[in-house]
């Protein structure tokens, strides 16, 4: 009988995350859904995914209630000269989130290739070069102290150095720098782990047919080893994208009228702040007064980002399964 | 240059070697000599006062039981111990056709060259059979598409594997059989043109036909190579070994013709040894 309690007890605690993983996936879906999917060809909002956020401005004319976003609202008053309303506007809830998906991917494909890059460098040191001694111990001891310093820190880290001290501003590499540190770890981690699964025998045969330790590990090394390690960043794209928190001081505007792509010269675009897509859930969510307009952004924003975060797993999940058919040993 | 005879249909019983040519006053200088070395990992003293030559296209065997330092003896002959963390030679030097190879001035990478290797467990690369073989000429610099291609061509038929693989040259090399795969090694090795072959235990992981092919090349293989083999099969050692030298406890027991060690050595640890009483 007490055997039976316990057991259920257990299997209850385990449906629990399954409950409450369906209840966010459908409370998402249903809700950004409206946002995202249209009843009409091609089913799927456009103008939501490529355009800018606008404001909207809601007012009663003739009896009728209407939203209108900021664009529309300046035509409707033309065509109506002299009309008088009473409008009351609410920021970034028309339109759409085309500049966040886009700041999003930029912020993603910098600090990846940072932290890919300073990643394998130091991953290659740690498994292949490095001998054990204290400094390494202590190496080691900062990689798994940084893995566990919370996104926040990083981005009060990322503010007083990059943004004050460097002098950066609230900038794409300033965002870049602090994700990219912040994903430092992970990487550096996935990296070794998979350096280290490259057998010991491959290397021997290299070295022992003559070639030197660095034409081992670039030619008999890495290549192995480098699926394992962009599946395992793969899922630090995940975290670069969902981060809120390291990009808000750093990199993130709540609103930016110009595209990434709309700069004078061509230093400007690593000096200017972009939108991101969890910084805009969090600003529409809340920093606006909520009411029942401002729910469209906020659900259809987070099943885009739901959505896009997804795939990128999936991605990796595919990758991982690809490779691991085609290298065994 | 050697050219590459034909396997025999069935491999012949082949008992004790006969004994290698008697020195002649012209004798070639022994190709390694192995003066007093003591070997270490760490604390642990794993080689004591080594002293052997090994004369220069001949099959010279190790034998002894594990951990009895034969491994280590081997690795030591082309520097491969340099990889571990803390182990080295603490004392006597290693000349390889008279240059001390532990010299501060000797090219670690050039040493491996001329010292190719194989090892116990086959390690092809996760690559075509053609670009396994190809690895280290093109890691020595070589591009010319032609060069590579008569190499690869010359090596395989010299480890006697060309006929089983002519025509699927660029599938993996994991494809290949357990034998096959060491031969891959061995034709590997012998691309670029070593003059010493380094065996550790070349046939410890293979059936006794695939041992026999292997041992069949090694003993073609001798007239233009120096080869170093370590073995635990004591057969294998007394049918294709010209020298024998029998390990015991990091001590070098005996050395000696292997006709002589296997009819009538001098030490009794030896004779118990080969006669299967320790070890």
């Amino acid at each position: 009988m007490f055997e039976r309690a316990v057991f259920w007890l257990f299997r209850l605690a385990t449906y629990f995350i399954l409950a409450a993983a369906t209840y966010i996936f459908l409370d998402i879906g249903i809700k950004g859904g409206r946002t995202v999917f249209t009843s009409t060809a091609p089913f799927i909002n456009v103008p939501f995914l490529t355009e800018p956020p606008q404001t909207l401005y809601v007012f009663d004319f003739e009896g009728k209630k209407m939203t209108l976003s900021d664009r529309e609202f300046r035509r409707w008053k033309t065509e109506h000269p002299g009309t008088e309303v009473e409008a009351t506007s609410i920021a970034y809830s028309a339109g759409g989130i085309w500049p966040c998906i886009v700041g999003t991917a930029l912020l993603v494909i910098g600090s990846m290739v940072l932290a890919l890059g300073i990643g394998i460098s130091s991953a290659i040191y740690l498994s292949e070069y490095s001998r054990n001694g204290p400094l390494i111990r202590l190496v080691r001891i900062a990689i798994l102290n940084l893995a566990g310093v919370p996104s926040i820190v990083f981005g009060l880290f990322g503010f007083g150095l990059f943004v004050i001290f460097f002098g950066w501003n609230v900038s794409l590499i300033a965002g870049w720098f602090t994700l990219g540190l912040m994903v430092l770890p992970a990487i550096i981690t996935a990296s070794e782990e998979s350096l280290r699964a490259v057998p010991q025998g491959l290397r021997e045969g290299s070295l022992a047919l003559g070639a030197s330790k660095w034409q081992t590990i670039r030619k008999n090394v890495l290549p192995y080893a480098l699926p394992g390690i962009l599946t395992s960043s793969i899922l630090g794209i995940a975290r670069v994208a969902g981060e809120t928190a390291p990009i808000m001081f750093t990199a993130a505007y709540a609103m930016k009228d110009e595209m990434p792509w709309q700069v004078q010269r061509f230093t400007d675009f690593f000096f200017q702040g972009v939108m991101a897509l969890p910084y805009h859930i969090y600003v529409v969510s809340s920093k606006i007064p909520q009411n029942e307009y401002t729910e469209r952004v906020q659900y259809g924003g987070a099943f885009v980002f739901l959505f896009l975060v997804m795939l990128i797993a999936l991605t990796s999940i595919v990758l991982r399964e690809r490779s691991r058919s085609r290298l065994s040993w | 240059m050697v050219t590459v005879l034909e396997m025999p249909e069935t491999i012949s019983p082949i008992t004790v070697n006969q004994p290698a040519p008697a020195p002649n006053p012209e004798a070639e200088r022994d190709i390694i000599e192995i003066d007093s070395v003591d070997f270490a990992y760490g604390a642990n003293k794993v080689l004591h006062d080594i002293i052997l030559n090994v004369p220069p296209r001949a099959v010279t065997a190790l034998i002894g039981p594990s951990g009895c330092g034969k491994t280590t003896l081997l690795r030591c002959l082309n520097r491969m111990n340099d990889l571990i963390d803390g182990a080295g030679i603490t004392r006597g030097s290693i000349k390889i056709e008279g240059i001390d190879i532990n010299a501060p001035d000797v090219d670690v990478v050039d040493l491996r060259r001329r010292v190719g290797m194989v090892f116990q467990k086959s390690n092809p690369f996760p690559k075509s059979i053609y670009d396994n073989v190809a690895y280290g000429l093109r890691i020595a610099g070589i591009t010319k598409r032609s060069l590579i291609d008569e190499a690869v061509e010359k090596s395989l038929r010299s480890a006697a594997l060309w006929d089983e693989v002519k025509n699927r040259l660029h599938v993996s090399g994991y494809g290949l059989s357990g034998g096959q795969q060491q031969r891959l090694c061995i034709a590997r090795a012998l691309a670029v043109e070593p003059e010493i072959i380094l065996m550790d235990e070349p046939c410890s992981a293979l059936d006794p036909i695939a041992t026999a092919k292997v041992e069949e090349l090694i003993r073609q293989l001798k007239q233009q190579y120096t080869i170093v083999i370590v073995t635990h099969n004591m057969q294998q050692a007394g049918r294709c070994s010209d020298h024998t030298a029998f390990f015991y406890l990091g001590h070098l027991i005996e050395f000696d013709r292997t006709a002589k060690i296997f009819s009538n050595p001098a030490q009794r640890q030896t004779e118990e040894y080969i006669t299967g009483r320790f070890g």
